[in-house]
């Protein structure tokens, strides 16, 4: 599904990733853990397209279709998703407004028709329960005054409206409180489907007690140097990402 | 010191000429114009030394002035009036001008809404109608030149008096169809008793083709507790060099709300002048700007506040793409009597590209010690992080660009009462927007 080649990305002058490597296959879950600065946010940002990053070499190919060609917005209708660690405040732009811009520009780009407002608002309120999304948090303003824990959920919200092949969550945990990690955990879930794989980012191991991974990927100076199965996770719990600095010193 | 002669630019020369041929057959007292005249011929068309007229320079706009424009025949009023339509689904009494010439035609008199009277101002002029003594209720509006020049020329308009509450807003429509380019001059001068309220809309548009200069003014006195919503829109030709005034003097406990949205003209400068007289009024003033192509926009305004406890609040939003100029200057004058004031005047723009221009001047002429004002202005583009977010949501970018300058444009269009209004003002908005992309 993706597959990452050799990435080599700077940010003003700045070298963050350094011939990095990752396949993620359909269907799978995979986590990627590693220390402050180690480059994770930089790989999720890249993926999805921002500008800021200059990619001196490698290829991201998703299916067989190199990403680094494309914009953000192809990228999206492509079927990544990047489930944003800090999700932007929007003043003026209603949450329903925007949801259903961004649907209708999926399907457009993918050619289909687009939603009428009853099939639209149907399937949001329908996430929405899941998430336990008031309704009236929908007709805010986009993120505006959101608590940290309604942002992501308004995320995975988004992930479940949207329908992505390959999900990037990034630092999803980070700002949960343990009722709001549970309910966003278990969207997550919910959507874990043989035809759709899973890049889950995060410093610490709780969150995949609640996502459980297939696979686990230490990464550390803009480069995975170790990987494994989900015992992997537990194992740096435990020792923490002490033996990873030795290995960069040596 | 030694005499000088002033050297008179080709417009200025064309001015007097124009002048001096139709005063005698514009309707009413030669004197006040002649006056009015002398004022303007005593500086000229002000120019970019001039500090009001730094940012927009009328010398230079005018290089020529077209002939002013004649009454059109029934037929090309008629056509005029069926292509224009700004706000048009707006259920209202249509109050209609073509070509600076009020169609009366078009309005039934023995069927006015109750509350409401209005009298042609041609004939007012003519018959020296005792209303008249209203015109020009905010005293230092008579020192501008674009005023001057309204006042010397001016041909045709409507006094209208309210009296009462009047339900169905009353829509002041103007439009200047010529297919060569003239100029204009009206004058509308709206009465507002107390206790009265009214919603006046006001639409300005002029044939694409042609360098038509209309100089409008409206003015309005509203007394103490009336309630009066204004919307404006300059949906003028590509062409057009237009120049308005709005000059308003509010009574005591009032609530007088106006907006300005430009989409239209090649330059335009919006006057706004309004003398708060009494305690405890409320005044709000916004404005939306878009601009595109070379397009000059100058939104300039003078709120003075005459009593105590009034409160005045400014918002003009202004996106400017390719290499246009916008233009705000606003101030607000606190003399020492005005106590317990409070103000605030705010200009925000966005540049969509590397090639247009801001010019943002607020000021404060504060001489009263407890009063809260204050000004902001800013200038910026689209922040990158927004569009980002946007786009990795699947919105190609000038989707995601439209989104963001709706909702930047949106805070000033809240403050509409009329709904109807409002929603029409967002399609122009968003009109604007599907043009640009």
């Amino acid at each position: 599904m993706l597959e990452i080649k050799n990435l080599v990305v700077q940010i003003e002058d700045k070298r963050i990733l350094n011939g990095l490597n990752l396949t993620v296959n359909k269907g799978e879950v995979a986590a990627i853990m590693g220390p402050n600065g180690s480059g994770k946010s930089t790989l999720s940002y890249v993926i999805a397209g921002k500008e800021d990053y200059e990619v001196l070499d490698g290829e991201i190919l998703l299916n067989g279709e190199n990403l680094l060609e494309m914009e953000p917005d192809q990228r999206a209708a492509a079927g990544v998703f990047l489930a944003f660690q800090y999700p932007l405040e929007i003043p003026g732009v209603a949450s329903m407004t925007f949801l259903k811009a961004t649907l209708n520009a999926q399907r457009k780009a993918r050619g289909e028709e687009e939603l009428t407002t009853p099939d639209f608002i149907k399937r949001v309120n329908a996430a929405a329960q899941q998430l336990e999304i008031p309704k009236d948090m929908l007709k805010r303003a986009l993120n505006v005054g959101f608590s940290g824990g309604e942002k992501k959920r308004m995320e995975i919200l988004q992930m479940a409206l949207l329908q992505p092949s390959f999900c990037i969550l990034d630092e999803t945990d980070s700002g949960l409180d343990i009722d709001a990690l549970r309910i966003v955990s278990e969207g997550v879930n919910a959507l874990r489907s043989p035809d759709r794989a899973f890049l889950v980012i995060t410093h610490y191991q709780r969150l995949l007690n609640h996502i459980v991974p297939d696979t686990v990927h230490v990464m550390h100076s803009g480069r995975i140097v170790r990987s494994g199965g989900k015992e992997l996770a537990l194992e740096l719990e435990a020792n923490g990402y002490a033996d990873y600095r030795d290995s960069e010193a040596a | 010191m030694a005499d000088v002669t002033l050297m008179k630019t080709p417009a200025e020369t064309a001015l007097a000429q124009a002048f001096e041929s139709a005063k005698t057959l514009l309707p009413g007292n030669v004197e006040s114009r002649a006056q009015a005249f002398e004022k303007f011929t005593a500086r000229g068309l002000p120019h970019r030394r001039v500090e009001e007229f730094k940012y927009t320079d009328l010398r230079a706009a005018f290089r020529e002035v077209a002939p002013f424009a004649g009454v059109p025949t029934a037929e090309e009023a008629k056509a005029a009036l069926a292509g224009a339509k700004t706000l048009a689904g707006i259920e209202a009494l249509q109050v209609p001008f073509v070509n600076g010439h009020f169609m009366r035609e078009a309005v039934d008199f023995r069927a006015l809404p109750e509350n409401l009277e209005i009298v042609p101002l041609r004939e007012a002029l003519a018959n020296d109608h005792e209303w008249l003594a209203h015109l020009s209720p905010v005293p230092w509006a008579a020192e501008n030149p674009v005023y001057q020049l309204n006042t010397s020329f001016m041909a045709d308009g409507v006094m209208i008096r309210v009296a009462g509450p009047v339900e169905v807003p009353v829509h002041l429509r103007f439009v200047t169809a010529a297919e060569t380019a003239v100029a204009t001059a009206t004058r509308v001068l709206v009465v507002v008793e107390e206790g009265a309220s009214v919603t006046l809309l006001e639409t300005h548009e002029s044939t694409d083709g042609a360098g038509h200069q209309p100089n409008d003014v409206v003015e309005l006195i509203a007394g103490d507790r009336t309630n009066v919503q204004h919307v404006r829109v300059n949906a003028e030709g590509g062409k057009t060099l237009a120049l308005s005034t709005l000059a308003a003097r509010i009574g005591a406990e009032a609530v007088f709300n106006s907006i300005n949205v430009v989409a239209g003209a090649a330059t335009s400068r919006h006057q706004v002048f309004a003398l708060l007289n009494g305690e405890n009024t409320n005044l709000r003033v916004n404005g939306v700007t878009m601009l595109k192509g070379l397009q000059h926009a100058d939104s300039t305004l003078v709120v003075e506040h005459n009593a105590l406890h009034c409160e005045s609040r400014e918002l003009f939003k202004t996106v400017i793409d390719d290499e246009a100029t916008g233009v705000f200057q606003g101030k607000i004058i606190v003399p020492h009597h005005a106590q317990k004031t409070d103000g605030r005047m705010m200009s925000a723009a966005i540049l969509l590209g590397e090639g247009g221009t801001m010019n943002n001047k607020p000021e404060l002429e504060i001489f009263a010690d407890d009063v809260q004002c204050a000004h902001g202005a800013t200038c910026g583009q689209l922040d990158d992080d927004l569009l980002f977010y946007l786009m990795a949501r699947g919105l190609p970018r000038k989707e995601a660009e439209s989104l963001l300058i709706q909702a930047f444009l949106g805070e000033a269009l809240e403050f509409v009462e009329n709904e109807t209004a409002r929603e029409a003002l967002i399609g122009t908005v968003e009109g604007w927007l599907r043009a640009r992309s």
